[in-house]
C-alpha cells in the first residue's frame, strides 16, 4: 500500500515537472525532426538505397527515429535520479517509510509515460514521410513504444544506481546510447549487413522494437519481407522480456545502491 | 518519562578512518538537543545514522524504543529530516511539495492541507503556497521544509545544519521557528550547527570534536566549566584608595589596575549586587563578562571552531546547487 502511494507520488511528480517544462516539450518534437529532415533528406538524396524495397528512404528511417527518441528520453530521464538522489526531492523520499523499490518503479514508469506521450506526438508526423497512419496502427504503435521506453529506464536506472555523480554521464552518452541507437536498425536495415555488424545488431534490443514498428507501419509483402528481420512475435516477445528483465534487475539494484 | 532518544557506545568506520568513535547519551521528549562541532567532527555521521541512512559500524541506536537499525521502516514513520541542502523539488509549488510529502507518509490530501495550512501561516508562507519554490529565497525554502518536516507529526525532527548559509536575521527567525515549533507539538528537536551562538538556542548541547562527545550539558552549565565569569568595573579615581577595603568586606581580592578592576566570579548575578552595595555611587560603569561557548569550546578542545576548507566532493555539489539553480 504504501508502495504503491510511493509509486504514484514519483509518477506524478515526474509528469507535473514534464508539463511545467516547455523547453523540454518544444525540444522533444525538434530532435527527432532534425533528424528526418536533415540526416534523412541528406542520406536519402546522396545514395542509392539497396534494401528498402522501393520505399522510400525517409519513409524507412521514420520508425527508427520515433525510437531514438523513445531511446534518448528513457535513458536521461532514468538517469536524472543521480541528481535527484544527491541533489534533490528523491533525497527527501529515501528517507520515508517508502520502500526504494516503489522509487526505482515509480520513475521507470514516469519516464515510460513521458517517452509515450513524445512517440504519440512524433508518430502524428507520420504522413509527412509518406506513411499514411490508422488508428489500429498508431495505438499498436504506442504499445511497442511503452515496452521498449520501460526497458530503456530499466537499463537507465540500472546505469545511475552504479553512479555516483554526473560526471560519468558522457561515457554513457558515448558508449552506450549511440551504439544503442546506431545498432538499432534506425538509419539502415540489418538484412545485408557484415556478419559481425549483424550480430552486435542482434544484441540490441532496441533492434527489435525498431523491427516491431516496421511491421505495423508496412502492410504484409515484399517491402515488409525485404524491411523487416524477425517475426513480430518474437520482437515482441523480446521487447517484453528485456523490459521485465531490466525493470527488475534496476530495481534490485537501486536498492542496493548506496544512499547520499 | 523515558528518554525519546538513546545511543549508546555509538561507532562508525569508514574504511581505517573511525568518523564516530564511541558516542553515547540521550535525548528527552520536547527537548531542543544541540550537537555542536566543527564541520568533520562527526555530526553529520551521526544524525544519519540516527536517520536510518547510515548502518553503525557498532553501537545501539534506539528513538521512541525503536531499534534505528532493524526497525528501519517502523522509525521512518516517526521521524522527520530536514537535509543541510534543500530537498525541495523547485519545479512544483511550495502547496504540491508539502502533498507529496503528506502522500508519502499516508495522509489525504484533505489532511495535509489542514496541517499544513497553520504552519505556513506560523512561519508566514501562507500567502506563497501556490507560487513554483524556485521563486522562493534560500530563507524561505527553509521554512518550507521545516513546515514540510512536520507534516506528518513526527516524535524526532532531525534538522542537519538548519541555517548553514542563511542571513543572520533569517537564521535568528529559523530558530525562533524551531523552539516554538517544538513547545506547540510534541516533537524533539535534534539540531547539528558549526555556529557557537545557536548552540545557545538549545536546550542541551552536546559537544563534539574528532569524532567524540567532549561535554553535554546546557549551554549555562557549559560555561561555568571555565569556572568563573568576570565582573568588570570602571570606579572613580578619586575613591580608589578605599580599594582594600572593598576588599576586605567582600573577602575577595580584584584584579586589573587603576580605576579598572575585575572581580572574579562563580555567580556573577549574585555578586553585582554585593559590589554595588559596597562600593556605592563610586561605581562609574560595570559589566558582567559571561564566557562564550566558543570560549568553552576553546577550553576543551585547545582549538577555535574553523571552517573546512573545501573538499572536492563540496565542490561537486555547490556546483550541483548552482546548476539545479538553487
Amino acid at each position: 500500500m504504501i508502495a504503491l502511494r510511493g509509486i504514484y507520488v514519483i509518477w506524478l511528480r515526474e509528469l507535473l515537472r514534464f508539463v511545467r517544462e516547455p523547453a523540454r516539450i518544444v525540444g522533444m518534437v525538434a530532435q527527432p525532426l532534425l533528424y528526418l529532415i536533415l540526416v534523412g533528406n541528406g542520406l536519402a538524396h546522396g545514395f542509392q538505397f539497396r534494401g528498402t524495397g522501393g520505399v522510400n528512404y525517409l519513409a524507412f528511417m521514420f520508425p527508427g527515429i520515433v525510437a531514438m527518441s523513445v531511446l534518448f528520453t528513457s535513458v536521461f530521464s532514468a538517469m536524472s535520479i543521480v541528481w535527484d538522489r544527491e541533489f534533490g526531492f528523491l533525497k527527501e523520499v529515501l528517507v520515508s517509510p517508502v520502500p526504494r523499490a516503489a522509487i526505482a518503479v515509480g520513475k521507470a514508469l514516469g519516464g515510460t509515460t513521458i517517452a509515450v506521450v513524445q512517440g504519440a506526438v512524433i508518430l502524428i508526423l507520420a504522413p509527412l514521410v509518406g506513411i499514411s497512419l490508422r488508428a489500429g496502427m498508431y495505438f499498436g504503435m504506442l504499445g511497442v513504444l511503452a515496452l521498449l521506453a520501460l526497458a530503456l529506464n530499466g537499463l537507465g536506472i540500472l546505469v545511475a544506481s552504479r553512479m555516483e555523480s554526473m560526471q560519468g554521464f558522457q561515457v554513457v552518452m558515448n558508449f552506450l546510447v549511440m551504439p544503442l541507437f546506431f545498432l538499432s536498425g534506425a538509419l539502415y536495415p540489418l538484412k545485408g549487413m557484415p556478419t559481425w555488424l549483424a550480430a552486435l545488431m542482434q544484441v540490441d534490443p532496441v533492434t527489435y522494437g525498431v523491427d516491431a514498428l516496421r511491421h505495423l507501419v508496412y502492410a504484409p509483402g515484399q517491402i515488409l519481407t525485404a524491411l523487416t528481420q524477425f517475426s513480430l512475435a518474437t520482437d515482441l516477445t523480446v521487447t517484453l522480456a528485456t523490459a521485465v528483465l531490466l525493470i527488475t534487475v534496476s530495481t534490485l539494484a537501486f536498492n542496493r545502491a548506496k544512499s547520499a | 518519562m523515558p528518554d525519546r532518544i538513546v545511543v549508546e557506545n555509538l561507532v562508525k568506520r569508514f574504511g581505517t578512518i573511525e568518523a564516530v568513535r564511541g558516542v553515547s547519551f540521550s535525548v528527552r521528549p520536547r527537548e531542543v538537543f544541540g550537537f555542536l562541532g566543527p564541520n568533520g567532527a562527526g555530526k553529520t555521521t551521526t544524525i544519519k545514522m540516527l536517520a536510518t541512512l547510515l548502518v553503525p559500524t557498532s553501537g545501539k541506536l534506539y528513538i521512541e524504543g525503536l531499534d534505528v537499525v532493524r526497525q528501519r521502516q517502523e522509525v521512518r514513520r516517526i521521524i522527520g529530516l530536514v537535509f543541510q541542502d534543500p530537498t525541495l523539488d523547485d519545479r512544483l509549488t511550495a502547496w504540491e511539495n508539502l502533498m507529496f510529502h503528506g502522500l508519502l507518509y499516508g495522509l489525504s490530501q484533505a489532511e495535509t492541507r489542514r496541517r499544513a495550512m497553520p504552519l505556513l501561516e506560523m512561519v508566514g508562507l501562507a500567502d506563497r503556497a501556490n507560487s513554483l519554490v524556485r521563486t522562493y529565497s534560500g530563507g524561505m525554502k527553509r521554512r518550507l521544509e521545516l513546515v514540510r518536516g512536520l507534516i506528518h507529526t513526527p516524535k524526532v525532527l532531525f534538522l542537519d545544519e538548519p541555517t548553514v548559509g542563511l542571513d543572520p536575521q533569517t537564521r535568528s527567525q529559523i530558530w525562533q521557528h524551531i523552539q516554538q515549533l517544538s513547545h506547540e507539538h510534541d516533537t524533539t528537536v535534534f539540531v547539528t550547527t558549526h555556529y557557537m551562538d545557536e548552540a545557545e538556542h538549545c536546550e542541551r548541547t552536546a559537544i563534539m570534536d574528532h569524532g567524540q562527545i567532549v561535554a553535554l550539558d546546557t549551554p549555562e552549565h557549559l560555561k561555568q566549566l571555565l569556572g568563573h565569569e568576570e565582573i568588570r568595573l570602571t570606579v572613580r579615581k578619586e575613591a580608589l584608595h578605599e580599594r582594600p577595603r572593598w576588599e576586605d568586606r567582600l573577602g575577595q581580592r580584584f584584579s586589573g589596575s587603576g580605576p579598572d578592576l575585575i572581580f572574579k566570579t562563580h555567580d556573577a548575578g549574585a555578586d553585582v549586587t554585593r559590589i554595588v552595595e559596597v562600593i556605592g555611587p563610586s561605581i562609574q560603569r560595570i559589566e558582567i563578562k559571561r564566557p562564550t561557548l566558543e570560549d568553552v569550546f576553546l577550553h576543551l578542545t585547545g582549538r577555535q571552531i574553523r571552517e573546512e576548507t573545501v573538499s572536492a566532493r563540496e565542490a561537486w555539489r555547490e556546483f550541483g546547487r548552482r546548476r539545479m539553480g538553487r
